[in-house]
């Protein structure tokens, strides 16, 4: 316990609170104005926004997802498997450059998606496809041995007392699911708003448009502001506490049920 | 509801499960299937339940061809092994499921369904439990849980799959009589599998032995212990000593051993002689000496193992204060009293 303790504080507590620390350097009306400008703001929209869609967008694809891997067989299942892992191990840039070259104008799929109107790199929209890419896994890996653990004779009597396959699905499979499906949504989304790396390829980075809140702090950090950064960064740790602090007390809510 | 089994056929890739099983259940009749493990016992009950559909033949439920319906319509309740509680409900929702899933004019209303749910609980003696949530409750517990849900939707037919398989000795043996009479209140028809012969002998109305996929006897526990039709039978029911040996003219022999077969050809042949077939006798015609080795003392049952001069180990159980004097090396003169001889 001790030793917990004094690990948990030597990596995570001490250096966040020297964060905080530095942000108390300023007066009130300093830290209001470098944490609520109208730069900030936006990009805390941004980067909290699209942090949520991404990992909407992964709760479902990632259900999906492990959902096949774990009850079908398919050719190449154990690449697709393998596949599923690489936004962990991919060096952050590297995704990045990929997507933005993908996605760009003249890229692959950019090129595609122009003729309707669809401008993804350097957009919001692209900020959100990069956080998809890098959350996937975290769904994926979560549900995968709570569905496993699922037998399927829950579901074989389910329907021996006469439940559609509809009713399967909704009253008893889902909610099985749930704790694993939320702890899953809150680690894609807890990665999404603090992922720079590959964002900032495809953003585009315009102040006030495509421009996300870790990148915010790293222009103040270069411009030797950095009681400003910091201010940022505590601003964006409170918020990211406080959702994962309301998403885990919903999850305790949801074991408390399931126990 | 009378089911039945016109020469199913059922092959998992290239392995037959089940080969061509035909089998009557009566109305409100308790059946055991019980047979070793892979005997074909779990697949047939799946495909009197619609969770699997054979290959070949046909499911009767009455006089309606059920063969490929699905386990809904065929209206069955079903226990499994692993009890398939739904975790996130309480009990009383668990049992209230299969009511609960119906649609319009068929869904009861909530009050009916609470008393509905009311009375099983009561039915299972789990009256209290309802707000409980599965992983609160024992393993015997959640069967009888298990057992209530699959109750609720007034099954046609109720089938259990190695129903008390996961629980230990006491409380299988009391869920076996609670499950007599459950079954006498509601006079369900019921089917349930099992490896354990014990419990099978003991609960069921009748048992069907089944072994590689195919039914072997089916008969009163009476009947089958003690008219097994072969040597599979006489050997997985009941405990025995199996001799194998020779028939030669109407008797059988196997090294000191020698007892009349009637009407088995001659050839080869195993004997199945129970230890209490082993019978005391003084020594003349037909009889053989047995060496004690180890005497053990069970209720009004002596069981001793011995072995004979000619090298051949029996196991024997003769009545405690006709054997009070006896000690280890003694020897014994037995006599086969009644032997089960099949040609083989």
């Amino acid at each position: 316990m001790g030793v917990t303790l004094a690990i948990l504080s030597l990596i995570v507590l001490i250096p966040l609170s020297a964060v905080a620390l530095k942000a108390s350097e300023q007066s009130w009306q300093e830290f209001f104005q470098a944490a609520f400008n109208e730069r900030a703001l936006t990009a805390y929209r941004l980067s909290f926004g699209a942090a949520l869609i991404a990992a909407a967008i992964n709760g479902v694809f990632g259900l999906l997802t492990a959902w096949a891997l774990v009850r079908y067989q398919f050719p190449l299942k154990s690449l697709v498997n393998g596949i599923i892992d690489l936004p962990f191990a991919l060096p952050t840039a590297v995704a990045g450059i990929a997507l933005a070259t993908l996605y760009a104008p003249n890229g692959w799929i950019g090129a595609l998606l122009a003729p309707a109107g669809l401008k993804v790199a350097y957009t919001p929209l692209g900020v959100v496809v990069a956080l998809t890419f890098i959350g996937l896994p975290f769904v994926v890996r979560t549900l995968e041995p709570v569905m496993r653990d699922l037998a399927a004779d829950v579901e074989e009597a389910a329907a021996s007392l006469g439940a559609t396959r509809l009713d399967t699905i909704l009253r008893v499979i889902l909610p099985a699911l749930a704790p694993a499906w939320m702890t899953g949504f809150a680690l894609a989304f807890a990665r999404a708003v603090g992922e720079y790396g590959s964002v900032i390829f495809i953003a585009g980075n315009m102040p006030y448009k495509s421009e996300i809140a870790p990148l915010l702090i790293i222009i103040e950090l270069e411009q030797y502001d950095y009681a400003g950064a910091a201010t940022i960064a505590v601003v964006m740790l409170s918020v990211s506490f406080l959702m994962l602090f309301v998403i885990n007390a919903i999850q305790a809510w949801a074991r408390r049920l399931a126990a | 509801m009378t089911i039945s089994i016109r020469s199913v056929g059922k092959t998992f890739g290239r392995y037959p499960a089940l080969n061509s099983v035909s089998l009557e259940i009566a109305d409100g009749e308790l059946l055991a299937l019980l047979g070793p493990s892979g005997s074909g016992k779990t697949t047939l009950l799946r495909v009197i339940a619609g969770l699997e559909f054979p290959d070949s033949g046909q499911v009767l439920y009455g006089e309606q061809d059920m063969t490929f319906a699905g386990a809904a319509q065929r209206r069955v309740g079903f226990v499994f092994q692993q009890y398939a509680l739904f975790r996130h409900m309480t009990v009383a929702k668990n049992v209230a499921f299969g009511l609960d899933v119906r649609k319009g004019a068929a869904k009861p209303s909530k009050a009916e369904i609470a008393s509905r749910v009311d009375e099983l609980l009561r039915l299972v003696e789990l009256g209290e439990l309802g707000k409980r949530y599965p992983a609160q409750l024992s393993g015997g517990q959640r069967q009888r849980v298990a057992l209530a849900r699959a109750l609720a939707v007034n099954p046609s037919v109720l089938l259990l799959d190695e129903p008390f398989g996961a629980l230990d000795a006491t409380v299988r043996k009391s869920l076996r009589k609670e499950l007599r009479r459950i079954h006498d209140a509601t006079g369900v028809t019921t089917i349930f599998v099992t490896h354990d012969q014990e419990e099978a002998l003991e609960l069921a109305d009748r048992v069907a032995i089944l072994n590689q996929g195919a039914i072997e006897q089916v008969g009163t526990p009476q009947e089958i212990h003690d008219n097994p039709v072969g040597a599979f039978v006489a050997g997985f029911v009941g405990e025995s000593n199996r001799l194998e040996g020779e028939v030669r003219g109407g008797r059988f022999r196997l090294n000191d051993v020698e007892f009349a077969a009637p009407g088995i050809a001659d050839g080869r042949a195993a004997a199945f002689v129970r230890p209490h077939e082993l019978v005391l006798s003084p020594r003349g015609e037909g009889t053989f000496p047995l060496i004690a080795n180890h005497i053990a003392p069970q209720g009004a049952v002596a069981r001793i193992d011995g072995v004979t001069p000619g090298g051949l180990r029996l196991e024997a159980a003769f009545a405690r204060q006709s054997v009070a004097d006896i000690q280890p090396g003694a020897k014994l003169d037995l006599l086969v009293g009644r032997a089960y001889v099949f040609p083989q």
